[in-house]
C-alpha cells in the first residue's frame, strides 16, 4: 500500500490574540484626517472596547499559524455526509471578489446595479431550470434559513385559503434543520417512519395524513442516501388531502439534470449553493438557501423580486401575497456569484456528469468497504452511502474511534452518527471531484483501520495523535461554558 | 472538465467493480416516471478566460468607489478593508473548512471563533456572544425569539427607528408565531418615544436601535430601565458597529441582549451579503442563545483546545426543541470581523470611530452654513438626516450623472418625510469629496 497522507507537520503554537501586542501597536493604516476634531457628548462616549493593541505582522503571523492546524477540502477529501463538500474552483473566489460587486451598496438605483441584478435573474432561471419548478428566491442566507422560508410559504398559502393547518410531516431520518424550521414556524411535526428498504411507504403517509396536516417535509434523496422512490405516489396522498410537499434539496448533487423535482410532485423545494453548487464552507458558512416554488405559490416569495422590463432589470415589491422579508438586502449576493459561476463554467453536461459521477464514487465506496464495515442498506446508492460500527462492536471499538483514526490517516471522517436511525451511523459523501486515487487511498485507510480495531485497538481510543491536539473534552467544556476570554 | 478528474478508463473501472456496464445503470432506483431524459437548457460551458470577460463586464456596470462617491449608509457602509485582511481570509484552509464538528483537525477555525467571540462581546460590553448569525436582521429577529422564549410573553414593543428593512424581517418571522409586535413611535428629536412602555407591562422585550435609523444616539439606559421596571428584556440593536469604538456599549447600559448587524468590520458591501449577524446575551441567558458557541477547554495532553459546546441548544440535538434552526452560519464573515478588529486594535478603532464622526460633523456644519436644515436635533455618529428643498430628488438624479450618491430618500421608508434624505460619511470621504457635494446641492 502508498504510504498514507497522515502525517506530523510543523504545527507552531499560537497564543490567543489578547496574549499578544503592545499598547500603542496598531495593524490597521489610519486615514488621514482632514477635519478638525470635534467636542463630544462626556455622557455619551464610552471607553471603547478592551481589543489588543497588534501591529500587521503579528496580526498576519496569528492567523498564518491558526490556519495550519485546520484542514479542508484543499488539504484533502471531506467525505461528510449530506454536506457535499466538492471542490471549490478558484474562479469562482475571483469573480465574487470584482470590486464592482464587493463594493456595491444593495439599495443602489437599480440601473446603478444593472450587473447585479442580471446575476441574481439568471441564476434564478438557471435554478429553475435545474429544479424544474417554476421561481426561485435568493433571498435565503443559509439551506435552515431556505426551510424557514419554505414553511412560512406553506403557513401563507394556507392562511390565504381560510384554513390554519397545525401539523408538517417529518419523516426519521430527516435533518435536525428540518423539524427545527417546522416549529420555528408555529407547526407541530409529526414522524413518519421509513419501512425496511430506508424509504417512505405510501401506506405509512396515508395512515397520518389529513385535513389538518399543511404539508410534508421530506428530503428526496434521503438522508440515507437512497431515492425516495415512493414520491410520486407521497406527494399525490398530500395533494389529494389539501397538503402542500415541501423537499429538503441538500442532496441535489445526487439528481442534476438526472431528476426535476417539480416534474415528480414537489411544491417547494429549498437548494444549498455551499453543496450541490461549489461555494466553500467557510469554516461553517456563509452558505446561500434559495427557495424555488411551483407557480401556483409564486406569489408567496419573499420580496423584492427581480424582473425585466423593457431590456432592464428592476426591483418589483408589488406582491401584496408574498412573506415579506426573510434577509435584510437581497440574501448572500457574494455567495451567489460563485454559483452562477459554477453554473456557467460546468455547462448543462457536466452538471449531469457531476450528478452521475458522485453517484459513480459513492457506490464504488460501498461496494469496497461493505465487507469491513456493516452496511445496514445492501441497495444501489445514490451519491452518499451509510455503514454503521456494528461490525467493530466485539472490539469495544465505536464509529468515533475509527472516525478519529481516520484523521492520523489524512482523511476528515465522514459524518458521524447521523441519520439517527442508524445506530453508529457513518454518512460517507465522497462528492464527484475525488479521483479515484484518492478514493482508493481512503478505501485502504478505512480497511487498515479495521484492521487495527483488531489487532491494536489503543490506536483507536488514543487517535488522533498527528493533529493540533488531541481528542478534548467536550464534557467539561458543556458543564463549565467558557466561551469569552 | 478540470473540477472532474475521472478519465474514461477510471470510470470504466469502477463500473466493473460494481458489476453494471454504465452510468445510467447506477439510477436503476429512480422509477421510470421520475427520471428526466432531456438535457438541461442552460448555457454552454464557457471556458475561464470567456468567464473572466463575461463577469468583468457585468461588474463594470456597477456604481462603486472610486468613481462614484457614496454618501449613502442605511444598513451598509462603506470602510477601509485592510489588504492584509482579504489576505488572510483567502487562505483556503479557512475557506474551504467546513463546520468544526471534528475538533482535532479544525482548531484554526475554532480559536479564531473563539477569538470573534470574545471580541464581539466586548465590543457590546455583553458577556457571550455567538459564533454569527445571518444579518444585523435576522440576529434581531432571533433576539426577540430568544426574548419571547425566556419570559413566555406573547408580545414585544420595537421602536419605529429600527430599520426599516429589519422590521420587515421581524414582521415576517413572528407572523406565524401569534406573538404580538408593537412599534414605538419617534419624536421630533429623531429619537424614540419611551412614554408608552408605562402602559406595557406584558411585553417580552423592548428593542431599540442605537445609531437608531436616523443616525441619531439613543438614550439605551432609560429604555433598559423602563424595560426592567415590568420584568421585560431589553433588546439592543445596530447597523453599524464600529459606532461602539466611541459610544457606550450596549452591555454597560443595561442591554440582556444585542442583535445587530457586523459588516462595518471588514466585511464587503457585496449588494447587501453575506453579512454578519452578530447576537450577545449576559451570561444568565446563555443557555437560551440561538447558534453556535465555541469554548474553551483542554485535551487528553492538558493542552488548552477548543471545542463547539452546549450543543443540546441546537437543531441536530434537539431537532424541534431546539432554540433556532440555524446550522450554516456566517463564519468566515465572523473571522474577517475578527481580524478586522485584531488589525484596527483598541486604539485604532476609537481613532477610526472618532474620525468618522467628525467627518459626518464637518458635512453637517457645511450644510448648515449652505442654508439646509438638520432634521433633528439628537447627537450623531457617521449618519444624519437632512431636509432639502421640495422637488430635490430631480438634483438627486442629476447628483447621480455626476457620479454622487447622495444619501437615502426618506419617504419611502417614512412618507411623513419627504425631503429629507439620510446622509452617511464614513473615513473613506475626503473633505474634497463632501466641499463637492455641498457646492452641488447648493447650486
Amino acid at each position: 500500500m502508498k504510504e498514507s497522507s497522515g502525517a506530523t507537520g510543523l504545527l507552531l503554537n499560537e497564543p490567543l490574540l489578547w496574549e499578544k501586542g503592545k499598547k500603542g501597536r496598531c495593524g490597521f493604516s489610519l486615514p488621514r484626517r482632514d477635519v478638525d476634531p470635534c467636542s463630544l457628548d462626556e455622557d455619551l462616549m464610552g471607553e471603547g472596547p478592551d481589543f489588543p493593541d497588534l501591529s500587521e505582522i503579528d496580526v498576519v503571523r496569528h492567523y498564518t499559524r491558526l490556519s495550519q492546524w485546520n484542514f479542508g477540502v484543499d488539504t484533502g477529501m471531506y467525505p461528510l455526509g449530506s454536506c457535499t463538500m466538492k471542490y471549490s474552483p478558484k474562479t469562482n473566489e475571483k469573480q465574487a471578489g470584482l470590486p464592482g460587486f464587493t463594493g456595491a451598496h444593495p439599495l443602489l438605483p437599480p440601473e446603478l446595479s444593472q450587473g447585479a441584478l442580471k446575476i441574481m435573474f439568471e441564476c434564478e432561471k438557471y435554478l429553475n431550470e435545474i429544479t424544474g419548478m417554476y421561481a426561485t428566491t435568493l433571498q435565503p442566507a443559509a439551506g435552515a434559513h431556505g426551510e424557514l422560508t419554505g414553511m412560512l410559504i406553506i403557513y401563507a398559502c394556507h392562511k390565504k385559503q381560510g384554513k390554519q393547518r397545525l401539523k408538517i410531516i417529518v419523516p426519521d431520518t430527516a435533518h435536525g434543520t428540518n423539524p427545527a424550521s417546522v416549529s420555528l414556524c408555529g407547526f407541530r411535526p409529526v414522524p413518519v417512519t421509513s419501512n425496511e428498504q430506508g424509504i417512505l411507504s405510501v401506506e405509512a403517509v396515508a395512515e397520518i395524513m389529513d385535513q389538518d396536516t399543511a404539508g410534508i417535509m421530506l428530503t428526496n434523496p434521503n438522508t440515507l442516501g437512497l431515492f425516495e422512490e415512493n414520491i410520486r405516489k407521497i406527494a399525490k396522498i398530500v395533494h389529494d388531502k389539501g397538503g402542500i410537499v415541501y423537499c429538503d434539496g441538500a442532496n441535489m448533487n445526487a439528481v442534476m439534470g438526472v431528476v426535476k423535482m417539480g416534474d415528480i410532485g414537489i411544491d417547494i423545494m429549498q437548494l444549498n449553493l455551499h453543496k450541490t453548487f461549489s461555494t466553500p464552507h467557510g469554516g461553517g458558512g456563509p452558505g446561500s438557501g434559495p427557495v424555488s416554488v411551483a407557480k401556483h405559490l409564486e406569489p408567496f416569495l419573499p420580496v423584492p423580486r427581480v424582473v425585466e422590463e423593457n431590456g432592464a432589470y428592476i426591483l418589483a415589491e408589488d406582491y401584496p401575497d408574498s412573506i415579506g422579508k426573510i434577509s435584510a438586502f437581497h440574501g448572500a449576493f457574494g455567495v451567489v456569484i460563485k454559483a452562477y459561476s459554477y453554473i456557467r463554467r460546468m455547462g448543462p453536461e457536466n452538471l449531469k456528469k457531476a450528478s452521475r459521477l458522485a453517484v459513480l464514487n459513492a457506490n464504488y465506496i460501498k461496494e469496497m468497504l461493505k465487507g469491513t464495515l456493516h452496511l445496514p442498506y445492501d441497495r444501489p446508492c445514490m451519491h452518499e452511502c451509510v455503514f454503521s460500527d456494528k461490525h467493530q462492536a466485539v472490539y469495544k471499538i465505536a464509529t468515533l474511534d475509527m472516525a478519529k483514526r481516520l484523521m492520523d490517516y489524512g482523511f476528515h471522517p465522514p459524518t458521524i452518527y447521523f441519520p439517527l436511525v442508524v445506530p453508529g451511523a457513518i454518512m460517507v459523501e465522497p462528492t464527484e471531484t475525488e479521483s479515484k486515487e484518492t478514493i482508493d487511498q481512503f478505501i485502504e485507510a478505512f480497511k487498515a483501520i479495521a484492521n487495527e480495531a483488531g489487532e491494536n485497538p489503543d490506536l483507536l481510543h488514543d487517535a488522533p495523535k498527528n493533529c493540533k491536539v488531541k481528542r478534548l473534552d467536550e464534557v467539561t467544556a458543556a458543564r463549565k461554558p467558557c466561551l469569552a476570554g | 472538465m478540470i473540477y472532474l478528474p475521472h478519465t474514461h478508463e477510471d470510470i470504466i473501472s469502477m463500473l466493473r467493480v460494481l458489476g453494471v456496464d454504465n452510468l445510467d445503470d447506477l439510477f436503476s432506483t429512480v422509477p421510470e416516471d421520475c427520471r428526466f431524459n432531456g438535457d438541461l437548457h442552460l448555457p454552454d460551458a464557457l471556458t475561464e478566460w470567456e468567464l473572466n470577460d463575461h463577469m468583468s463586464a457585468l461588474s463594470d456596470t456597477m456604481a462603486v468607489s472610486p468613481e462614484y462617491k457614496m454618501f449613502m449608509g442605511a444598513g451598509s457602509y462603506e470602510h477601509f478593508i485592510p489588504a492584509s485582511v482579504s489576505y488572510l481570509l483567502s487562505r483556503s484552509e479557512f475557506v474551504t473548512s467546513y463546520t468544526p464538528y471534528q475538533p482535532e483537525m479544525s482548531q484554526g477555525t475554532l480559536q479564531a471563533i473563539y477569538e470573534y467571540q470574545t471580541l464581539a462581546a466586548r465590543l457590546l460590553g455583553m458577556e457571550v456572544a455567538t459564533a454569527s448569525h445571518y444579518d444585523g436582521a435576522t440576529a434581531l429577529a432571533e433576539a426577540l425569539l430568544m426574548a419571547v422564549r425566556i419570559t413566555k410573553r406573547k408580545k414585544v414593543a420595537i421602536s419605529s427607528l429600527i430599520h426599516p428593512l429589519y422590521r420587515r424581517v421581524v414582521q415576517t418571522y413572528f407572523e406565524p408565531t401569534g406573538t404580538e409586535v408593537v412599534v414605538l413611535p419617534y419624536l421630533d428629536t429623531g429619537i424614540t418615544d419611551a412614554a408608552g412602555l408605562d402602559e406595557m407591562d406584558d411585553l417580552a422585550a423592548v428593542a431599540i436601535q442605537s445609531p437608531n435609523f436616523f443616525g441619531c444616539i439613543e438614550n439605551l439606559r432609560l429604555f433598559a430601565q423602563k424595560a426592567h421596571d415590568k420584568k421585560s428584556l431589553f433588546v439592543a440593536s445596530f447597523t453599524e458597529a464600529l459606532a461602539y469604538g466611541l459610544f457606550k456599549s450596549p452591555g454597560s447600559q443595561g442591554a440582556d441582549i444585542a442583535g445587530g448587524e457586523g459588516q462595518s468590520l471588514g466585511i464587503p458591501r457585496s449588494f447587501g451579503g453575506p453579512a454578519l449577524g452578530i447576537l450577545a446575551s449576559s451570561k444568565k441567558h446563555m443557555r437560551s442563545l440561538p447558534g453556535r458557541l465555541v469554548g474553551k477547554t483542554k485535551d487528553l495532553d492538558g493542552k488548552t483546545g477548543f471545542v463547539l459546546t452546549l450543543a443540546t441548544r441546537e437543531q441536530h440535538i434537539r431537532r424541534e426543541k431546539a432554540t433556532s434552526n440555524i446550522c450554516t452560519n456566517n463564519s468566515l464573515c465572523a473571522l474577517a470581523a475578527a481580524m478586522y478588529m485584531a488589525s484596527l486594535g483598541g486604539t485604532g478603532i476609537r481613532k477610526l470611530a472618532r474620525l468618522n464622526h467628525d467627518k459626518a460633523e464637518y458635512l453637517k456644519k457645511e450644510l448648515k452654513k449652505a442654508g439646509f436644515g438638520i432634521s433633528f436635533d439628537s447627537r450623531t455618529f457617521n449618519e444624519f438626516v437632512v431636509e432639502f428643498p421640495s422637488g430635490f430628488e430631480a438634483s438627486h438624479r442629476h447628483l447621480l450623472e455626476k457620479k454622487i450618491i447622495a444619501g437615502l430618500c426618506l419617504a419611502p421608508y417614512y412618507p411623513e418625510l419627504s425631503n429629507h434624505y439620510l446622509l452617511c460619511v464614513t473615513e473613506t470621504r475626503s473633505k474634497e469629496d463632501m466641499d463637492t457635494l455641498v457646492r452641488e446641492v447648493k447650486s
